[in-house]
């Protein structure tokens, strides 16, 4: 049987007064998508990271410009894409400190990070900084092996 | 739509001392992390540096909220003070596990366990 393949987007000006509305976009999403309570949960917990990540990070106080979150359903998985046109930033590049050594210099940075990596099933990035940042990041609905 | 989150301060005066709770509400978010980071920094400039956080009504947290909390524990343990987090509900309660905050942070299931708690000494780190 063919598998039908459904996008849902939502744009919002960058600025975090606006992750609320994310999370009430994403949480539909997920639950759309068939998943449970403490999936859907998970699910806006990434993207809320993705997106603060951008509007902090990526943007700083460029609260003209905008954080694009796509949606992409089918039957195995859902597909979030956060896009956005700021400085981007190399992943690669956040160091895996440890919490101690973290809270020994009173930083928090990377936790975010650290977060959507846990909760998603695959998570990828594609950054031309200035042009267009993409993280992807994927949960697929239906466990392999089961 | 904007995030809604509230810290309700209340003292508790108990035999070893006095210390605050702060009962958090509602969503704690990038948003309204700067919120509490006011909150904290407030407590210890007026040199209060015994803090509970009562999460019971608190039903969302993302990394900027937990920033918060790390931020700050260690000038409150170096004052001699601690900040413990207590009452969590299961879904905020999952986030600090993920990250592995019960080995940073005294984790108590009550506000009374967590007064009974500044009778001991801090949770190394």
């Amino acid at each position: 049987m063919a598998s039908i393949e459904r996008t849902f987007s939502l744009q919002v000006p960058s600025n975090t007064e606006n992750l609320a509305m994310i999370r009430d976009f994403v949480n539909g999403i997920g639950t759309r998508a068939g998943l449970p309570a403490s999936e859907v949960a998970k699910l806006e917990l990434a993207v809320d990271e993705a997106c603060a990540n951008v509007i902090e990070h990526a943007y700083g106080p460029e609260v003209v410009k905008e954080v694009s979150v796509r949606a992409t359903l089918d039957d195995d998985t859902v597909q979030i894409d956060v896009v956005d046109t700021g400085k981007g930033f190399d992943p690669a590049a956040i160091s895996p400190q440890n919490l101690e050594q973290l809270v020994a210099e009173r930083k928090s940075g990377g936790l975010g990070m650290r977060l959507i990596k846990t909760l998603m099933d695959e998570v990828h990035y594609e950054m031309i900084p200035g042009q267009k940042n993409e993280l992807r990041m994927i949960k697929r609905l239906k466990k392999q092996g089961i | 739509m904007a995030t809604s989150f509230t810290v309700q301060r209340d003292s508790l005066r108990e035999p070893s001392g006095e210390a605050i709770i702060l009962r958090l509400n509602g969503f704690l978010d990038a948003h309204t992390a700067p919120e509490f980071e006011k909150v904290i920094q407030h407590e210890l400039e007026a040199g209060h540096v015994r803090l509970i956080a009562d999460c019971g009504d608190l039903t969302y947290i993302s990394s900027a909220g937990l920033g918060v909390f790390m931020s700050f524990i260690e000038d409150i343990r170096a004052a001699g003070g601690d900040l413990k987090i207590c009452n969590l509900v299961p879904k905020v309660a999952q986030v600090f596990e993920i990250l592995g905050f019960d080995s940073i942070f005294d984790m108590l299931p009550t506000v009374d366990a967590a007064a009974d708690s500044f009778a001991g000494p801090p949770k190394e780190v």
